[in-house]
């Protein structure tokens, strides 16, 4: 039988079942949410034990990061993201458990081989164009400040 | 172009040996060896799946009766790259070995080879071997396993498990009648995210060159059964070949885990799925007589991590075994 390609590309992608956008978008409010919330929680927590805002707020970092490596290690964080979705992928839960997964699943290869060299395989352009992205602000903000 | 064999050779021993989520599933209690922790008593996934192909190597065997020494070839493959978990896993054995690729098709490769080798009298007694583990497969072709991402409904989830069949002239069991390769078809589906639709063109185009080569219909068999085009794939085969009227048609990717339950989305995949599926359902019921003339059609998507990262379509394959009582 001759398939004509055009169309079965069209029949193909047209049957196909997308992500149900409104359940996953409201999982994803409920859980991201509770994890800000939880975060300022922690914010106002650090701030009444006498930390600086800056401490603070650098604090509430390393918590949930911490909370997150945790969770990612007995395996336990995929399972809420498969729920959560974006809610834990775009707090920096998200970014923790994206440097941790591929280190824990190349352990077998090495120190040097697997964990230092793949670690950043998922997170690996996040830092990239973040950090391009930070240097071409920083020039930006020279140039407004030679002009401006 | 239809391979038939005149001597017809026989499934003579077959075993399957799978993890903790097949065992689970609708085939629960039918698999000959399982192991809840998927690593098969091994320290890495891929040696995990080096032993299962091993065990079930062993358990066709001795299903069978038949002393290691007298199998004089074995065929086998699997996903990693270079075919690994099969060279280990068969690293035991002194018998000369042919590594197989033909992604999740594998297993229908490795039969027809398999029917070749022994109708055409070069080999008394040959293995065929097919292997996959979702752990080892997961990493290399998507994310890491705790990577917290959200599948796609039409992604498929790759079965761990591997089977062995051990195919000679003389014995009892199924025979091995007739084959016809696969052609590879591209029809512009790029998305690895769906690999039934990037392989059912290939199924469709075997199964109407295989009706009209043969003269057959589906109504001539008991059961056609694809290995592993899950939820998208069947439907889509079902779709385009509504004037053959497939009322008989399943997919072994629907078989083998409960999709709702077992929240699988599209079904089972990867060269494991047909071979554990055919090992352990479809060839026990031609073994209780409820079955008694079969198609079995192998598929597999033929791209890497780097052909899909590089935007290239996917390639399907789709190998037709007839399998037959008698």
């Amino acid at each position: 039988m001759n398939i004509d390609k055009s169309s079965y590309q069209k029949f193909a992608e047209g049957r196909a079942k997308r992500s149900k956008l409104l359940p996953d978008c409201a999982k994803a409010f409920v859980v991201g949410g509770s994890i800000c919330t939880f975060g300022q929680g922690l914010l106002d927590l650090y701030r009444f034990w006498g930390a600086s805002e800056a401490h603070a707020k650098m604090l509430v970092s390393v918590t949930i990061v911490f909370i997150a490596v945790l969770l990612t290690s007995f395996g336990i964080f995929d399972n809420i993201a498969r729920f959560a979705g974006a809610g834990t992928l775009v707090p920096i839960s998200g970014f923790a458990n994206a440097v941790v997964s591929p280190a824990l699943d190349t352990k077998a290869e090495g120190w040097v081989l697997g964990v230092g060299a793949k670690i950043f395989t998922i997170a690996g352009p996040v830092l990239l164009y973040g950090t391009l992205a930070s240097v071409l602000y920083g020039v930006y903000y020279y140039l407004v400040g030679l002009f401006g | 172009m239809i391979l038939r064999f005149p001597h017809a050779p026989r499934i003579l021993s077959h075993a399957s040996a799978v993890g903790k989520k097949e065992s689970e599933g609708f085939l629960k209690g039918r698999f000959d060896l399982s192991d809840e922790t998927d690593l098969f008593g091994q320290k890495t996934f891929e040696q995990a799946e080096s032993e299962m192909l091993r065990l079930s190597f062993n358990a066709a065997a001795a299903k069978g009766g038949i002393k290691e020494s007298e199998v004089e070839c074995m065929l086998a493959g699997d996903l990693i790259n270079q075919c690994t978990s099969t060279s280990y896993g068969l690293l035991d054995y002194n018998s000369p070995h042919f590594g197989l690729y033909g992604a999740c098709s594998t297993c229908a490769e490795g039969l027809i080879l398999a029917a070749v080798l022994t109708d055409g009298g070069y080999c008394r007694l040959v293995s065929a071997s097919t292997s996959s583990h979702y752990c080892s497969a997961e990493r290399q072709f998507r994310y890491p396993l705790e990577y917290g991402g959200q599948r796609t409904p039409t992604a498929q989830w790759t079965v761990t498990g591997a089977a062995t069949f051990l195919v000679g002239r003389e014995g009892d069991g199924p025979r091995i009648t007739e084959a016809m390769p696969g052609i590879s078809v591209e029809k512009g589906i790029k998305d690895a995210s769906n690999m039934g639709a990037a392989m059912a063109p290939a199924a469709i185009e075997t199964l109407t060159r295989y009706f009209e080569e043969s003269g057959t219909s589906p109504s001539d068999f008991d059961l056609i059964a694809t290995g592993d085009l899950g939820y998208e794939g069947h439907a889509i085969v079902h779709a385009y070949m509504k004037q053959y009227h497939l009322f008989n048609y399943t997919d072994c990717g629907l078989l083998i885990y409960d999709r709702e339950q077992q929240d699988m989305h599209a079904g089972g995949s990867g060269c494991g799925c047909s071979a554990v599926v055919l090992s352990a359902y479809l060839l026990d019921e031609m073994k209780k007589g409820r079955l008694n003339d079969i198609l079995f059609i192998g598929t597999g998507a033929l791209m890497s991590p780097q052909s899909v990262q590089q935007g290239l379509p996917i390639a399907g394959i789709a190998h037709l075994v007839r399998l037959q009582n008698g």
